[in-house]
């Protein structure tokens, strides 16, 4: 923290004489920490060297492979599953939330079962129930509306999403619980007291305040799922993993391929982290005073004043 | 001269412990009514019956003649909607004591909210009214801030601007400077003492004996669920008849 003491403003008022001296003391030494990175760098070191040296990699495949079509087309095919499942998770998750908050014990029953069964049993039993529902149900038929081989129905698509889906909307449902239950009673009844309704209420007051909660989490929850999506592989989606692992297995480059598909994991998981901090910004509207700086922000300040500095020495 | 609020023999309790014991009482048009007494007296909780935030158990409670929660057909009671109770607190503003500001909106939209969720006014009018409404309570110029950027004085007048807003027939003050500092005490009450000056009929639970004394035109003192005394404030401030209400006075004057 001693970067604090750079942090005065360029223009401050010449002290007045009768102000004591500003201390100069010298600062306690943190031996430790420079112990501590020495061994840390040296592990490292001895890490990617293993890795580099090592003669079975053939690191030119991964490079090779990187960009490749079949490779490219995986990883969209993992983002949109991804998103695609989240937006059903988010939007059922919300209603289930509302359900279980519910007066209703119908609603809230409800909710509460849906919540077990799909939080208690695992996404990958999930999938394959999804996927092998076509054994007990041949076909699917929603009377006069809709009438199809299950077969039909059930593509990998279709088991990727429901699957999770489905299972997403469960833990979103738990989250939002908690953020609609964060928001201070008082908010609620200023509300009916204005005379708006029980939905009203919901909409604009509650919910927009539990966002600020719910955010946090359900970004955290994106991120799994990215890394979840990698299940489908089970239902023959053609996501990352099972686009990576197909060109592995007859290219015999399977650790390489392994690599590739975690380089593109950690590039998405990445990217939508800054994508999260941001939208934790938005939402944390009015809860504080003034926001700190983004990172860019300070980066553009930290290059002002040096501009400033060398303009005036 | 027609009664804004009557009580007649309100009983409450929650759960086993019964918080009002029969509450008998009229609050005038016109007329600010001051409800004073010790904490855990009940005064509160009446306050919150009045619109039907809290669920009266026994009794009859009426506001500018409707009954309020319920419609009597003969001589049987039922339950209103949800948004019945929703259109009768629209003609009723509440100020509470910890101000319940919405935080994630400006002053200005904190006060433009329910006008234009409930009454459906349009966005543009809603605006200019509740800048004029933020004048008169003395913050045109916070209408862009935030909650969290006002002290609690500044909020507690926004929330008053907020009840405003949807032109209410009667205002509840639950206790509305109590969570202040002192020395935003008064800005708060200058704001009350206008509206009371305006004719608003406003019931006001306070511990402010000076406004009650100055602007109350009544005041009851509660106690144990029950109306011990009440009159004219500064003749049961001055003069408390009852043993308890002089017990309570001499701690707090």
């Amino acid at each position: 923290m001693t970067d604090k003491i750079d942090k005065e403003p360029a223009d401050t008022p010449p002290r007045d004489s009768h102000a004591p001296e500003t201390i100069k003391a010298i600062p306690v030494r943190h031996y430790g920490r420079y112990v501590s990175a020495v061994v840390v760098l040296a592990l490292v070191a001895l890490l990617v060297n293993a890795f580099a040296t090592a003669e079975k990699i053939q690191w030119s495949a991964v490079g090779d492979k990187l960009f490749d079509s079949t490779v490219l087309a995986g990883a969209g095919r993992t983002l949109l599953i991804s998103v695609l499942a989240m937006i059903v998770g988010v939007v059922l998750g919300v209603v289930l939330a509302v359900m279980r908050l519910s007066k209703n014990p119908v609603t809230s029953w409800v909710a509460w079962a849906y919540i077990w069964f799909f939080r208690g049993t695992p996404v990958y039993v999930q999938l394959l129930l999804w996927f092998n529902l076509a054994l007990i149900f041949p076909m699917l038929n929603l009377g006069p509306i809709y009438k199809d081989e299950m077969t039909d129905v059930m593509t990998p698509f279709m088991c990727a999403l429901l699957g999770l889906g489905l299972n997403e909307a469960a833990y979103m449902a738990e989250i939002c619980r908690a953020g609609l239950m964060a928001v201070d009673e008082g908010q609620t009844e200023a509300s009916h007291a204005l005379g708006m309704s029980h939905g009203k209420t919901l909409r604009r007051i509650v919910i927009p305040q539990a966002m600020r909660v719910i955010v946090p989490p359900t970004g955290n929850e994106f991120i799994n799922m990215l890394k979840t999506s990698s299940l489908v592989y089970a239902v023959t989606y053609n996501e990352l993993l099972r686009a990576t692992s197909t060109i592995g297995s007859t290219s015999y480059a399977v650790m390489e391929m392994l690599f590739v598909a975690s380089i593109w994991y950690l590039v998405m998981t990445s990217v939508f982290s800054v994508f999260q901090y941001y939208l934790e910004r938005r939402f944390a509207r009015g809860s504080s005073r003034s926001l700190p700086p983004t990172p860019w922000q300070r980066v553009k300040v930290n290059l002002m004043a040096f501009s400033r500095e060398r303009g005036g020495a | 001269m027609t009664a804004m609020v009557r009580a007649e023999s309100v009983h409450k309790s929650f759960g086993l412990v019964e918080v009002l014991k029969g509450i008998d009482l009229e609050v005038k048009q016109g007329e600010v009514f001051c409800l004073i007494g010790p904490s855990g007296s009940g005064k509160s909780t009446f306050l919150r019956c009045i619109n039907h935030l809290e669920k009266i158990n026994a009794g009859r409670l009426y506001v500018d003649g409707e009954l309020v929660g319920y419609r009597q057909k003969g001589d049987k009671l039922y339950e209103l909607k949800d948004s019945e109770v929703a259109l009768q607190r629209r003609d009723i503003g509440m100020v509470f004591q910890r101000f319940n500001l919405f935080p994630h909106m400006t002053a200005v939209e904190n006060v433009m909210e329910a006008p234009v969720q409930v009454k459906g006014t349009s966005r543009a009018q809603a605006r200019e009214r509740a800048r004029e409404l933020l004048e008169k309570v003395g913050l045109a110029d916070k209408a862009g801030s935030y909650p969290a950027q006002l002290s609690g004085g500044q909020q507690q007048r926004v929330a008053i601007a907020r009840a405003l807003a949807m032109d209410p027939k009667l205002m509840l003050f639950d206790e509305p400077t109590s969570a202040l500092d002192p020395e935003l005490v008064g800005d708060v009450l200058d704001v009350m003492r206008d509206l009371a000056e305006s004719g608003m009929t406003m019931v006001v639970v306070t511990h402010e004996m000076g406004f009650a004394r100055e602007v109350g035109d009544s005041l009851v003192f509660m106690d144990g669920g029950v109306v011990v005394e009440s009159g004219d404030p500064r003749e049961v401030l001055t003069n408390p008849q009852h043993e308890r209400t002089q017990a309570f006075l001499s701690k707090v004057l």
